[in-house]
């Protein structure tokens, strides 16, 4: 309540009413003595407040709890029971499907993430060309990656169903039966990859941005000296984007690892396991088979698992990314 | 215009410049093929939508249905209460937006604004949540709020937005950023306070980022699938994601049903997306991600 701004406002009611010494007003007769700087940080703090509280209560505490859940076995009804590291044991040695869902979800990463990135950073670069109309190119592409969502998966379902499908229409017409899609353990999965690529406009956008912050001036003296549409792309645009490249490998990982929603509607996990994401299989050990020791487990190694992952691609960022260090 | 005055130095400067123009045909005709196979799947829905049982399994298929069947909107948005299910998404939205908007704007300008020691401490810690996995966080969150009795409540997805989120923070704290000092300056000299600084100074020339956060924001818990399916439970709790799961997975032969459903369920952020694009590319800008 004694916030360092309202001095002013104190010394007016001091003087006006002069009320009884309090503790209070010891508080706040002491306050305006602290120095500029002092009062400023106090200020800092009192604004940052909400998020500081909300870091303990939503991200710190919750993090720490599920390892110490992970250390026990629990079904939400009885007390939790600890069992050391066994869940951890389990995880690695007995359970099969886990191994297989984080198989699934690797495979699905190391797939969808480089296409990603290479359909949009040709579409940007195609987008960044100065030609007429290309504004509504851009709205095309990037409309449906704000679509995500229970919907966007219906009408993939309905695209990639067997028989009436567009996809196998399509493919009918220049005489190719069309696999089963969502219902083949071998297509399964390449059909959530094109389903996700269809919301490709993401990283488009990001690299596009990117792309309008290179100066001219760049390309204009490499024109001078020469070079090739070849060259000028891999000696100035290239090294230019890497910022936008790393932002969009950053979060392309963190967030294909996360993959849920797109596999628990369209196939929920099959046919035969063969999109069974990780996070899936956390979700149905947590909440349909109420193992909550065991899921805050596998919680934890997907957590370590892109933790490292970040890591990794941040420290040897400084060996590949580029930054500008002042503008022209 | 000065790019095509840049056009004619280039040309100048590449005398073959014939083929530049068969370069931007090839880019042109490419562009249109993506687009056209972008745009198809929401066609086929939208032409789906307006076929009985019968039309949906003909072949080969009619791209404009006849007769359009548009009792399949009534029909399907009465068979569950889709209604109700949007109300309750609005309701979400509207409160999460107005938590986030109130606790970003006050942090951002902490982190904007405000020196003090820890700060930049505090300031990585903030974005590096933004890098969290959200399963490591959910099992906690499930037993906290269900401590509280409050699962099947949408409280579980309101409250913590008063707590701001760590992608808006740091976007409005960018923007404060390009806000000129010296107009602050001013106002401390005409003796207004931070707070009087903060809603008659920063939040009027913030609007577009606000504006920016609140589209997110919206965007954020209308597509929602996990917490929803999470915290509620009963149907009528629901949120549009959720009804549409549920009835995906009871009428899944009624395929112009499910796709009228869809549609409805898209038709907002198209058209915020329409009316709101450029402040979905400023979000982007302003987060300074370009590099």
């Amino acid at each position: 309540m004694v916030c360092p701004q309202s001095r002013g406002h104190t010394t007016k009611y001091m003087t006006l009413h002069t009320p009884p010494v309090s503790t209070t007003l010891k508080t706040s007769l002491r306050l305006p003595r602290l120095k500029l700087r002092q009062r400023e940080a106090i200020l800092f703090y009192l604004c940052i407040s909400p998020w500081l509280i909300g870091f303990v209560l939503f991200y710190l505490g919750p993090i720490l709890a599920s390892l110490y859940y992970s250390l026990t076995e629990w079904d939400l009804l009885t007390a939790p029971q600890f069992i050391g590291l066994d869940n951890y044991v389990r995880l690695f040695t007995r359970d099969p499907l886990a191994l297989k869902s984080f198989k699934v979800t690797l495979v699905y990463t190391l797939v969808y993430v480089p296409m990603d990135l290479i359909f949009g950073l040709s579409l940007a670069l195609m987008l960044n060309q100065k030609l007429r109309g290309l504004g509504i190119f851009r709205t095309v592409y990037y409309l449906p990656s704000v679509l995500s969502g229970v919907a966007y998966v219906v009408m993939w379902m309905w695209m990639f169903n067997p028989q009436h499908g567009l996809i196998n229409t399509l493919l009918s017409y220049v005489g190719i039966q069309g696999p089963r899609w969502l219902l083949d353990p071998k297509w399964a999965l390449g059909a959530l990859i094109m389903m996700s690529l269809w919301g490709v406009g993401r990283t488009m956008v990001i690299f596009l941005a990117g792309l309008q912050d290179i100066p001219t001036v760049l390309y204009e003296a490499a024109e001078i000296d020469g070079a090739s549409h070849w060259k000028k792309f891999w000696r100035v645009t290239l090294p230019l984007l890497t910022p936008s490249l790393l932002f969009n490998l950053l979060f392309g990982i963190i967030l294909t690892f996360q993959t849920f929603t797109n596999a628990f509607v369209a196939t929920n996990g099959g046919p035969l396991d063969s999109t069974l994401f990780y996070v899936l299989y956390l979700y149905r050990k947590a909440f349909e088979h109420l193992q909550m020791g065991y899921a805050s487990a596998m919680a934890w190694v997907l957590f370590l698992v892109v933790l490292g992952c970040t890591l990794v691609i941040f420290l040897t960022s400084g060996k590949w990314v580029f930054y500008r260090s002042i503008d022209e | 215009m000065s790019s095509r005055t840049k056009f004619v130095e280039r040309d100048y400067l590449q005398p073959n410049h014939w083929r530049r123009n068969i370069w931007n045909l090839i880019i042109y005709i490419m562009l249109i093929m993506g687009s056209l196979m972008f745009i198809l799947p929401l066609f086929w829905a939208l032409s789906s939508s307006f076929k009985s049982d019968y039309q949906v399994m003909q072949f080969p298929p009619q791209w404009i249905p006849s007769p359009l069947r548009w009792q399949n909107y009534p029909e399907a948005l009465t068979y569950i209460p889709f209604g109700r299910f949007a109300l309750n998404t609005l309701f979400i939205a509207a409160a999460a937006i107005f938590g986030n908007l109130l606790s970003c704007t006050i942090i951002a300008y902490g982190f904007a604004r405000l020196r003090a020691p820890g700060k930049n401490f505090f300031f990585i810690l903030m974005l590096s949540t933004m890098m969290l996995v959200e399963p490591v966080r959910i099992i906690p969150l499930y037993i906290i709020f269900n401590k509280l009795g409050w699962i099947d409540s949408f409280l579980p997805l309101i409250v913590p937005a008063f707590f701001g989120s760590p992608f808006y923070i740091f976007l409005l704290r960018q923007f404060f950023m390009n806000i000129p000092l010296e107009l602050e300056e001013a106002a401390l000299i005409d003796g207004a306070n931070r707070f009087q600084i903060l809603w008659k100074v920063i939040v009027p020339l913030s609007k577009p980022a606000l504006a920016a956060i609140a589209i997110f924001n919206f965007q954020g818990v209308w597509n929602d699938f996990l917490y929803p399916l999470v915290f509620l439970h009963k149907q009528t709790n629901y949120t549009i994601a959720l009804g549409l799961n549920f009835f995906r997975s009871t009428y899944t032969v009624h395929w112009g049903w499910l796709m009228a459903a869809s549609i409805v369920a898209l038709l907002p952020m198209v058209i915020i997306f329409f009316f709101a694009q450029r402040y979905f590319i400023q979000g982007i800008t302003f987060t300074g991600i370009k590099g």
